[in-house]
């Protein structure tokens, strides 16, 4: 196990561990945590998965480290790594096995005391229409040709169904669709689970929440995104489902073969990976944003239906009840971007595993209305505690791949959370707190305890005190519903 | 925590901190593969209807012992998603192949989902109890 005098300590907020600290290494590791955040990271893999990573052929810069780290597989989850274009590796274990899980914020001009007499209704409604669960399938069963449409546009596919505005494609991550997304890359097994399960929250952490702006922190960045103090916002936790874990699982499976091909050595099988310039690196790049576009557009259906529920409930009760889009980002993904490396512009493929991107003020890619203040960063906590909307900046831009934290990352297993508080008591602990819950199982409730996690007040303050994101508004949960 | 033994062959849930692990033991390949999708099962929840019987051929072939678990596993874990689960298998090992049949039953409740089955710190070992492997889901 990896101890802290590995570590050389370069801020209250940043450490790093050389590249020297192991032969086969490429580059430093870079952690962004607080002192004891770092020491509670030592406690698991993650360190370690972390220095495996900065292994991978073609890294430039630094593997980076997020301060809401814990075990993954192959890369720990809140990695961020990025590999020289196009000839550097591209690896599926350091996008994850939900390709584009990430999340989805919208808010409202509805002051929570107006809407609270109607909350029951809304949770229920909100059930109801936003399938969750264990094998929830959607309402729409596509054919093959209309799911390889869909992953080629992505968000749009909805927009052009009557599913949303352009507001909401304009206020996504890339527009809501990668370029180059490659259906035929996809096998016919994941499209055969893909197909069902649009428009649906899928069930383990992902989840959707009702929450009130409880306090701004930056005026600017929050009029920007229309957040106003004691109004409603919904959060959409989700990703690519049985389609993305199957795209995930196949390239994992395909380039156990590849890396012999390329002479490529591994301390751990979930690198397995390929050059970005070869047959095996294309096609999974290919599939790996039908995938993330597929991701975009299961949320983009999310919040259309979360916007039917508030409608069904609240239209012609309240002043307001429309759900405007503050942002949707994705925390599993592989990126071709362009960063200053040594101070050269360098090309490459970002992988975030549990990494937020958290571009500055001017970034390419921002709409015009976050152009002057920055791209909004979204952290969910855990279920039942505060959430955070932070924006990214330059610093993030030349220490951490212009990238963040993506939320409050694991602590205890899944056993040891069910052993600490039954679902039933979590349930009546959450409501006794004002905290109104749907879920699909108390097991599962009992294992997403907020016990089970970090605590993102803390995580936040580390991103901020880092100076890799800045906070704009800190949310309460009102309504959670999760599978 | 989940465990069961069956003769000479058994499972047992370990900790494991954000997913969930299983080591598992039996005197040859095709045990340790029957055990581990027996395993998994467990942890998944899974209740099936004896009136909707359901039978599979499955081939597969991998480039090691490792690989194919991994294969074996998440084919039933796809096959979950189809509403099928498995527990009678007809199968023949050689090396890194397997062929045969698997009977079961239609899916009819299932208390969790498994997105896939990982290679983290998977290694097909000989011991006492034959070959142990622990299995690492991510969930």
């Amino acid at each position: 196990m990896i101890q802290l005098q590995a570590f050389t300590r370069i801020s209250d907020y940043e450490w790093e561990i050389p590249k020297t600290f192991r032969h086969d290494m490429r580059v430093p590791v870079r952690v962004f945590a607080s002192r004891r955040l770092l020491e509670n990271a030592l406690g698991d893999k993650s360190i370690e998965q972390a220095v495996n990573a900065a292994t991978l052929p073609g890294l430039v810069g630094r593997v980076v480290v997020m301060p809401d780290v814990h075990q993954g597989y192959g890369f720990p989850i809140g990695g961020v790594a990025a590999t020289r274009y196009p000839e550097g590796v591209i690896s599926p274990g350091g996008i994850g096995y939900d390709i584009n899980c990430g999340v989805r914020l919208l808010a409202t001009t509805l002051e929570a005391g107006e809407a609270e007499p109607y909350f029951k209704d809304l949770i229920q409604a909100l059930d109801k229409y936003c399938p969750s669960g264990v094998g929830a399938e959607g309402g729409m069963r596509l054919s093959e040709a209309e799911l390889d449409q869909a992953c080629r546009e992505g968000a749009r596919w909805a927009l052009r169904r009557g599913m949303g505005s352009e507001q909401d494609l304009r206020r996504t991550e890339e527009g809501g669709c990668l370029e180059g997304a490659d259906p035929t890359r996809v096998s016919k097994r994941a499209k055969e689970r893909g197909r069902s399960q649009l428009g649906t929250l899928g069930a383990g952490n992902h989840f959707l929440e009702v929450g009130i702006v409880e306090q701004v922190f930056d005026a600017r960045a929050a009029a920007a995104m229309g957040l106003l103090e004691g109004c409603l916002t919904l959060s959409i936790h989700c990703g690519s489902r049985g389609f993305g874990h199957q795209i995930c699982t196949d390239y994992v499976q395909e380039l156990q073969g590849a890396v012999n091909r390329y002479g490529i050595h591994l301390p751990d099988r979930e690198l397995v990976c390929a050059p970005l310039d070869s047959p095996e690196g294309q096609a999974y790049l290919g599939a790996m944003r039908a995938a993330a576009n597929y991701a975009f557009l299961n949320r983009q259906l999310l919040a259309h239906q979360a916007r039917l529920a508030f409608e069904a409930v609240l239209a012609g009760k309240v002043s307001n009840w429309h759900l405007h889009q503050v942002y949707d980002i994705a925390h599993n993904i592989g990126k071709i971007e362009t960063h200053e490396i040594d101070g050269q512009r360098v090309k490459v493929c970002v992988h975030r595993k549990g990494a937020t991107r958290a571009f500055g003020p001017g970034a390419p890619g921002l709409p015009e209305e976050y152009a002057r203040v920055g791209q909004p960063v979204l952290v969910p906590g855990s279920m039942g505690t505060a959430s955070w909307v932070l924006v990214g900046t330059e610093e993030s831009m030349m220490r951490s791949f212009g990238s963040s934290c993506h939320g409050a990352g694991r602590v205890l297993s899944r056993n040891a959370a069910k052993r600490s508080v039954r679902g039933e008591q979590l349930q009546r602990e959450l409501e006794a707190d004002g905290i109104l819950l749907r879920a699909g199982s108390m097991a599962g409730l009992a294992e997403e305890a907020p016990s089970a996690y970090k605590d993102v007040d803390e995580v936040v303050e580390t991103v901020c005190g880092a100076g890799i994101a800045r906070k704009v508004a800190r949310l309460r949960p009102l309504l959670v519903v999760k599978g | 925590m989940r465990s069961s033994r069956t003769g000479d062959r058994g499972y047992r849930e370990i900790a494991h901190t954000a997913d969930w692990a299983l080591r598992v033991w039996a005197p040859d390949l095709k045990g340790l593969l029957v055990t581990a999708a027996e395993g998994m099962y467990d942890l998944l929840g899974v209740v099936t209807d004896p009136n909707q019987p359901v039978q599979q051929h499955l081939a597969l072939e991998a480039m090691d012992a490792e690989s194919l678990l991994v294969a074996f596993l998440n084919e039933l874990v796809f096959q979950l998603e189809e509403r099928r689960a498995f527990w009678q298998f007809d199968l023949e090992v050689k090396g890194t192949q397997l062929e045969g049949e698997l009977k079961g039953a239609r899916v009819i409740g299932q208390g969790k989902e498994i997105k896939a089955v990982t290679y983290h710190d998977l290694a097909i070992q000989k011991g006492e109890r034959g070959l142990e492997v622990t299995v690492v889901f991510d969930v």
